[in-house]
């Protein structure tokens, strides 16, 4: 590995700290904990960068490479930063024949960017993704933990223009979840 | 909805608040727990589960018991897995059950970490499924807080530890040997069988890996008993199933059904059949891997494993896709096999290459880029996948392949040899390797 990708200093808040050795004590090998260490990082610093993986192979005594064999391969670990927002459209099957062509075209439009693209801005980053688990319900994107269903030009309208104005994602799907 | 007279899973779908220990307790949860830990030896239990001839949910239909029985007598340590990966395009009943019965999902696991003799159990969720982890993980506080995981089970010798792990965006982790890799900390790429996960799987000890749905139908059966199970479905295909469907139907969703219940009744009565403007072009039945049925064909089949396999498909994860009319077949199998290429894990070359090229050779027809030959060529590349590879993903990119060329021939055909009908490609088809333009 490029050895300026290992430098820079790694650390964890307490809180992170506190959830990895959590992690680790019911773990039964400090290998089989790697991908909650990897959501751990994630979660705290939005993505996972370099120092933060040789910090960690370090950690769980495994080498570098393990670390970014396991980063690279599955699609959730983000080893770059992100935009503030990373809407997910789902363009499989069900989600295809219901219109997410026309949602991802349509996204595309309004945001001015392909599909794997970023707005200038940083603040919105567009991607085509697999089935969400929502086919019933689709089209559907999401954001972060949030889903969104039965999807149209308009409602994709209302979402952008809400999260310009700073309204935070909520979820809009079928059934409402109570807490 | 569901069917009144046969809700064994779907019972308490969109029951207020009944994801929550308290309203699981006050509908009866748990009790199965305590019939099994005061009452039932563990091998009760697995031959409980067998006798209810329960088969998995997870695609495969394996019976569960029998699978159970796998696991070497006397084996010191055992892990059990319930696979909450969900990622089969069309595939979202485990979803439905983690969101409002996650507790009937979590006492089934203990039974079965109990029959099988685990004493730490995985639920492996798949990493988009976020505000379900929560949901699942504070489930599992709850339960350890009331005494039904950890030291001591309900005052029994027995103990159990939980842990929620959360995938991070592969489909191949579904299957079982990538789920216990991933498990391990490695990159989710299955192994090749024998050795069964059930006599060496993580960590190289026995594991048994089973579906939510699996999972979640084995308090019913150790509270009410293998013979009450048997009231539903057939005699080979015992018990109920759930089918999620998409697709322009009047009422997309999940539905609980007995197995072996016509199609026909099932698409005009439950499901309302077509949407307004909308015509039946052909229906895949078990989830995309499984091969494709005309209209004509799917409103003959009853839905049941037997049956089902008697059509030519497979009840697979019963993720049903209703197709229309105006749908175009190369378009919708130009998206499986853009999703099964970008799913394969890479180590098998018929797979790797054999996936990417399906995709490509696809691809081409529908940008005007074809030839005549293409379609004979996607049938050789078919030919040079399938059981040739470690696990069957490289099957499941067939058998929809192989099924839309035979059944929607003319489509394809039409393609090869007029490219000037081909869509016309967008403004940023040249940018980007995305699936369809
Ligand atoms: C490519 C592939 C993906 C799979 N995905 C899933 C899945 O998401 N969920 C699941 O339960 N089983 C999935 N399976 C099946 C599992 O390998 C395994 O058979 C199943 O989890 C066993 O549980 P069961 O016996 O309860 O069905 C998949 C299999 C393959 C080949
Ligand atoms: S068949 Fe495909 S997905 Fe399965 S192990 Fe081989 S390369 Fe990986
Ligand atoms: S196909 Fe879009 S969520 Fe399943």
């Amino acid at each position: 590995m490029d050895e300026t990708a290992t430098q820079g200093v790694f650390e964890l808040s307490a809180a992170g700290q506190a959830r990895l050795e959590g992690i680790l004590a019911r773990y039964p090998t400090r290998e089989s904990a790697l991908m909650p260490a990897l959501w751990i990082i994630q979660d705290e610093k939005g993505h996972i960068p370099p120092a933060g993986i040789a910090w960690l192979a370090e950690r769980l005594g495994v080498e570098p490479a393990r670390v970014w064999e396991v980063v690279t391969f599955y699609t959730m670990y983000r080893s770059e930063p992100q935009a503030k927002w990373v809407l997910q459209v789902c363009h499989n099957i069900s989600c295809h024949i219901m219109g997410a062509p026309d949602i991802l075209r349509h996204l595309e439009e309004r945001l001015g960017v392909p599909r794997g693209g970023r707005t200038p801005d940083g603040l919105f980053q567009l991607e085509g993704v697999e089935c969400l688990g929502s086919c019933g319900s689709g089209p559907c994107l999401q954001i972060g933990k949030h889903m969104y269903e039965n999807l149209t030009p308009e409602k994709v309208d209302a979402l952008l223009d809400g999260l310009r104005g700073g309204q935070p994602p909520r979820a809009d799907t079928d059934r409402e979840l109570e807490a | 909805m569901p069917r009144d007279d046969c809700r064994i899973l779907s019972a308490r779908f969109g029951r207020r608040d009944g994801h929550k220990l308290a309203v699981y307790e006050a509908d009866g949860g748990y009790r199965a727990l305590r019939k099994a830990l005061t009452s039932m030896t563990p091998v009760a239990v697995r031959d409980e589960v067998k006798a209810a001839g329960l088969r998995g949910r997870g695609g495969a239909g394996f019976p569960t018991g029998v699978k159970w029985g796998f696991v070497p007598a006397g084996a010191s340590t055992v892990y059990f897995m319930v696979n909450a990966d969900e990622s089969e395009p069309g595939t979202f009943k485990d979803r439905w059950i983690m969101d409002y019965d996650p507790h009937a999902m979590i006492e089934g696991a203990i039974l079965s970490s109990y029959a099988v003799g685990a004493r730490l159990c995985f639920i492996y969720i798949r990493g988009e499924f976020g505000w379900l982890i929560d949901r699942v993980q504070k489930a599992v506080d709850e339960a350890y807080a009331a005494g039904y995981l950890g030291r001591g089970i309900l005052g029994s010798a027995y103990e159990l530890e939980m842990l929620v792990h959360k995938g991070a965006g592969a489909y191949i982790c579904g299957e079982e040997t990538g789920l216990i890799n991933s498990v391990e900390g490695r990159k989710g790429q299955p192994s090749i069988k024998p050795p069964f996960p059930a006599v060496q799987g993580f960590l190289r000890q026995p594991t048994i890996v089973n579906n939510v749905e699996t999972v979640a139908a084995v308090p019913y059966i150790v509270r009410e008993g293998a013979a009450t199970y048997r009231r539903h479905g057939t005699e080979k295909s015992p018990g109920t199933k759930l089918w999620s469907v998409s697709g322009p139907v009047r009422r997309p969703g999940v539905y609980e059904l007995p197995l072996g219940l016509p199609f026909r009744e099932f698409f005009t009565q439950d499901l309302g059949g077509m949407a307004d403007g909308e015509e039946l072009k052909a229906v895949i039945v078990g989830g995309s891997s499984v091969p494709v049925l005309t209209a004509d064909e799917i409103m003959g089949v009853n839905l049941d494993y037997e049956s089902l396999a008697e059509a030519g498909t497979m009840l697979g994860s019963g993720g049903m896709i209703v197709v229309p009319s105006r749908c175009d077949m190369v378009e919708l199998i130009q998206v499986l096999m853009h999703f099964y290429w970008d799913e394969s894990c890479g180590q098998c070359t018929p797979c790797r290459e054999g996936t990417g090229w399906l995709h490509k050779i696809v691809k081409r027809l529908r940008t005007g880029a074809g030839a005549p030959s293409d379609v004979e060529l996607l049938e050789r590349v078919c030919d040079g996948m399938m059981g040739l590879t470690i696990c069957p993903l490289a099957d499941a990119a067939v058998m929809p392949m192989r099924s839309f060329l035979q059944k929607f021939r003319h489509e394809f055909v039409a393609l090869a040899h007029r490219p000037e009908i081909a869509q016309p490609r967008s403004r940023w088809a040249r940018q980007t390797n995305e699936v369809v333009r």
